[in-house]
């Protein structure tokens, strides 16, 4: 996310807390949350599922700071000449395997009662898609915005399944590492502070907005138009108030235990792990699932219920 | 320079880096093991070989095929593939253009130029081209190492002794004759040296071709694996495919010195 890029603004609100934040953009999404993992960063931008497999499972405690938005469509399943999501018995799918496109696999499959055994998977790389779906040889393929706007287009082809199906399970957060956290709250003060004052500039109405969001779909490579429909199939959590509502509902622990169980099916847990309840996962009601003496990975909402509060 | 090992002496001093750089693996693991015991990065030796039983002599959850003997099947398919396109075309291309000073006129600087795109850089294009399949994949080595060879081969030729073509047809050899008696038989160790040259880019090539789209294969398995951090899997992968590579090399070499002693006296 090109969020709190803007050097200045950041400056200022590092400033009020004493202490400076570098931001990195990498270029390649898993690379940063591998980097993060190896312990370069003391924070990142991470969906939920990974913060599990790819931290969490690697045994650094880490918190998702924020909710910021949740996949609303803006993650689908399309087919050459195919109507349905039962149309995808036997196809050989070209998507990332064991990202979030695997999982939303796994729940369009659950919905026709298929199993993976029905299909065959081709691990793709996501700036490939596109390309992919272009030759003869790829009938099917599962990727994410802006890439499946792109194989929208393509003639003859449906988009079958997408994330809205699964409103809520498909979760962007900004994770830090639950030690530094700990040792300098103000980190994350700081972090929640940027984040919904450059949300509130973004959802403005007016010139401000316009500006601001056109700086960003320039930073992800898009254009204002590209940007406005993709945040279309997005749910944004532009106020502290949604996002610490949905950070504390009863939904985030469903999806949890849903894509847990899908990553310990997957082997995404570690290849030596027995169950699914290895990682122990915390919530902001104080509930937990999992190994209680191996919290890894913990849903924080309260710098969020700060920024609702007015009191960062 | 006058000190030289003894026997023993050399296969020690050949062991001792190997030893070197073990222990210094060994020691950073057991320290970032002590600091996070779930740590992924540098999995001690113990974790790496369970990782091998695992993926060498374990069928997998999800396919039941056994996965490391699957990978290296279908990655040495594509890499023999490959490497015989190119080494065939490397040896018809570079004896005609050392040969032929008409098809050396006209091939020669196209071969020059085409030798210089980075293979890289066109693999998006190979891909619509080509497919997703297994044939972008032997295309890209092809095109990866097959320059490399025509070029190597062509100045192979051009390096023998004029005066020993001459020869030949003084004493009434054909064009044909002279390829064939003279000219390939003095280049066959240069060929394979050349293709043991290829071997590093080759798999280099197989490799970022299976990072990008596949469904096995050795770069397939590390590049998926990458997702989760799993060092274990993808440590002893590389050690392996260093292996293959290896005794790839190793067999050209002897096949090279079975096939032609006179070159290496």
């Amino acid at each position: 996310m090109a969020l709190c890029r803007r050097r200045r603004h950041r400056q200022e609100v590092a400033d009020k807390y004493g202490i400076t934040i570098n931001v990195t953009q990498i270029n390649d999404y898993v690379e940063s949350v591998n980097q993060y993992t190896a312990g370069k960063f003391d924070g990142v931008t991470v969906t939920n599922m990974d913060a599990l497999t790819i931290p969490a499972a690697g045994g650094v405690d880490t918190t998702a700071l924020i909710i910021g938005d949740f996949s609303n469509g803006n993650d689908g399943i399309v087919l050459k000449k195919g109507k349905t999501v039962a149309d995808i018995k036997g196809r050989k799918i070209n998507m990332v395997e064991l990202s979030v496109s695997h999982y939303l696999l796994a729940r369009a499959l659950n919905s026709v009662k298929l199993k993976e055994k029905d299909i065959k998977v081709v691990n793709t790389s996501d700036s490939d898609i596109v390309g992919a779906f272009k030759s003869k040889d790829s009938t099917a393929v599962i990727t994410w915005n802006p890439q499946l706007m792109e194989v929208r287009a393509e003639p003859d082809s449906t988009l079958v399944y997408d994330s809205s199906k699964i409103p809520g399970e498909i979760i962007d957060t900004l994770a830090v590492k639950t030690e530094t956290l700990k040792d300098n709250p103000d980190f994350g003060k700081a972090l929640v502070g940027i984040w919904f004052e450059t949300l509130a500039l973004m959802s403005d109405a007016g010139d401000k907005g316009k500006t601001a969001r056109e700086a960003m779909a320039k930073l992800s490579g898009t254009d204002l138009a590209g940007f406005d429909t993709q945040l279309k199939t997005t749910k944004m959590f532009y106020t502290p108030k949604e996002a610490v509502a949905f950070a504390k509902g009863g939904e985030l622990v469903k999806t949890m235990e849903l894509v847990r169980t899908f990553c310990f099916e997957h082997n995404l847990l570690g290849e030596g792990v027995k169950s699914k309840d290895a990682i122990g996962i915390a919530f902001p009601s104080g509930e937990t699932m999992g190994r209680k003496a191996n919290l890894k990975l913990r849903f924080d909402a309260s710098f969020m219920q700060m920024a609702a509060d007015g009191k960062l | 320079m006058n000190i030289a090992p003894s026997r023993i002496g050399r296969l020690m001093l050949a062991l001792l880096p190997f030893v070197l750089i073990a222990t210094i693996y060994v020691v950073a693991s057991a320290e970032r093991r002590a600091v996070n015991p779930d740590d992924k990065l540098l999995p001690p030796v113990s974790e790496m070989a369970d990782a091998v039983r695992r993926v060498a002599f374990e069928p997998d959850r999800r396919s039941g095929e056994i996965v490391l003997w699957t990978d290296t099947a279908a990655s040495l398919q594509r890499l023999a593939l490959g490497l015989g396109i190119a080494t065939l075309i490397g040896l018809v291309f570079g004896l005609a253009i050392g040969v032929l000073p008409m098809v050396s006129a006209t091939l020669a600087p196209l071969v020059a130029v085409l030798s210089m795109i980075p293979p890289m850089a066109i693999l998006p294009v190979l891909f619509i081209v080509f497919g997703l399949g297994e044939l972008s994949k032997v295309v890209l080595i092809v095109i990866g190492v097959g320059p490399f060879l025509i070029r190597d081969l062509s100045l192979a030729v051009a390096a023998l002794p004029a005066e020993q073509i001459v020869k030949a047809q003084s004493l009434g050899a054909s064009t044909w004759q002279v390829a064939i008696r003279v000219v390939l038989p003095q280049i066959m160790p240069r060929l394979i040296d050349a293709v043991r040259l290829s071997l590093g880019p080759a798999f280099l090539f197989l490799i970022s071709a299976e990072a990008i789209a596949a469904e096995s294969g050795l770069g397939y398995r590390i590049f998926l694996v990458r997702r989760f951090l799993a060092m274990d899997v993808i440590l002893p992968y590389v050690a392996w495919i260093t292996l293959l590579a290896y005794l790839m090399d190793y067999a050209l070499a002897r096949l090279s010195r079975a096939t032609f002693p006179w070159a290496y006296k």
